[in-house]
C-alpha cells in the first residue's frame, strides 16, 4: 500500500531577509525541524522571491545537484566555471556542484521580483566534476499532458543530474487526469501545486502544498480547478 | 560553561573548507577545526577528542572509507558524515542530525 506525507503551504518554514522571501518545504539555513528534513534524495525544495536589482552573491557549493525553476521574472547566473547566463520562466537550469563551484544569482531587473524555485537533489557519487546546464522547457503547448524537465540521462528529456531522478511538470485544465509512473523501483514521487488545485491518491492538494508518495508503481492527479504543477521522482533510498 | 561541541573538518577545496568553518564558528556552541589532509585528521584527533567528522569535497570514495576507519578506531562514538551542499544552507541541519544519531537516508 502507497506510504504518502502531506506538507500543506502553511506549515513550511519560513525566511524573510527583506530583499530575499523564502519558504522551506524542508529544513534549511536557520529553520531547522527534525521531523521536515528531505523526501528521500530530495533534500531542499525552496520557493523563493527575490526583490528588484538584489541577489546571492558568490557563495560556494559542493556535491549537491541544484536544480532552479524560475516562475516569474528573470535570474542572472555567473560561476566559477566563467558561465553568464540569464535564466526565465520556461527554462530550467542546473548545477552539479561536485568538487565546488562558487556562484552568484541576481535578479537584474531593478522593477520587479524575481519568483523561482531552488532544489537540491543529493547526488548518487560525490565529488563529480562540477557542470553547469540550462534548458528550455516547453510547457505552453501541452496542456493536459506531463513534460519531462529533467532526468538521469544526458539524451534525454530536459536537464539531466547525477541521481536516477525525474521531474515532470504538468499543466492541467481543471477536471482533466493525468497517470503518473514512477520511473523506478525504489523511487517516490513528491508532487508541488504551483498554481491552483489537484487530487491525488484522494487528498485534495493547494497552491504550494507539497505531497510525497511511496511504496507504488503510480498514481493519477486530477485537476479540480486549472492547475500547474512539479512531480520529482526521486530514490527514498541511496 | 557547557563545552563545546568539537567538530573536525577535511575538505581539499580551501575556500569552501574556510565558508564551512565561518559559518560552523558563528555557533557559539561548537568549536570546528579544519583540515585539508586525512593525516591532519588522524593527527588532530590523537590531540583531542572531537564529537564530529564532517567529509567535505575532494576526497575519494576510499579515501574517505579509510579515514572513517581510521577515525572510527580512535573514537568509535564520533559521528562521521559526509558533508552536502557547500556550507550554506545545510550545514546546521547537518551537525544537528549527526549529534541526534540521524542519518541522511530517511523518508520525511
Amino acid at each position: 500500500m502507497a506510504q504518502t506525507v502531506l506538507h500543506t503551504a502553511d506549515s513550511r518554514g519560513g525566511a524573510d531577509h527583506g530583499w530575499l522571501k523564502s519558504y522551506h518545504t524542508f529544513s534549511f539555513a536557520s529553520y531547522f525541524n527534525p521531523e521536515r528534513v528531505q523526501f528521500g534524495a530530495l533534500r531542499v525544495l525552496n520557493d523563493d522571491s527575490v526583490d528588484g536589482g538584489m541577489g546571492f552573491g558568490d557563495h560556494p557549493h559542493d556535491n549537491m545537484e541544484i536544480i532552479s525553476i524560475p516562475l516569474e521574472g528573470s535570474l542572472q547566473h555567473k560561476d566559477s566555471m566563467g558561465n553568464l547566463a540569464t535564466i526565465e520562466p520556461g527554462e530550467i537550469q542546473v548545477m552539479s556542484a561536485g568538487t565546488g563551484i562558487y556562484h552568484t544569482e541576481y535578479n537584474k531587473d531593478k522593477n520587479v521580483p524575481v519568483k523561482f524555485l531552488q532544489i537540491w537533489v543529493f547526488p548518487n557519487k560525490r565529488n563529480v566534476e562540477p557542470r553547469y546546464d540550462q534548458v528550455r522547457i516547453d510547457t505552453a503547448s501541452t496542456t493536459n499532458q506531463l513534460v519531462q524537465v529533467l532526468s538521469p540521462n544526458p539524451d534525454d528529456a530536459g536537464v539531466w543530474i547525477h541521481q536516477d531522478a525525474w521531474f515532470n511538470m504538468g499543466k492541467l485544465e481543471s477536471g482533466n487526469t493525468v497517470d503518473y509512473q514512477i520511473h523506478k523501483e525504489g523511487n517516490g514521487a513528491y508532487i508541488f501545486v504551483l498554481e491552483g488545485t489537484v487530487e491525488v491518491n484522494g487528498q485534495t492538494l493547494n497552491r504550494r502544498d507539497g505531497y510525497g508518495i511511496w511504496d507504488t508503481t503510480g498514481f493519477a492527479i486530477t485537476a479540480t480547478a486549472n492547475a500547474e504543477f512539479l512531480i520529482m521522482d526521486v530514490p527514498m533510498e541511496f | 560553561m557547557e563545552k563545546k561541541i568539537e567538530i573536525l573538518v577535511i575538505g581539499t577545496n580551501a575556500p569552501i573548507l574556510a565558508t564551512v568553518l565561518r559559518l560552523l564558528n558563528t555557533n557559539e556552541n561548537w568549536n570546528a577545526t579544519g583540515c585539508s589532509a586525512i593525516e591532519e585528521v588522524i593527527e588532530a584527533c590523537d590531540n583531542k577528542p572531537y564529537d564530529v567528522l564532517l567529509i567535505g569535497a575532494g576526497l575519494t570514495d576510499g579515501e574517505e572509507a579509510i579515514l572513517t576507519q581510521r577515525v572510527l578506531e580512535i573514537y568509535p562514538s564520533i559521528k562521521v558524515i559526509p558533508h552536502y551542499g557547500g556550507g550554506s544552507g545545510l550545514l546546521f541541519a547537518e551537525i544537528y542530525l549527526a549529534l541526534a544519531g540521524g542519518t541522511k537516508n530517511q523518508a520525511q
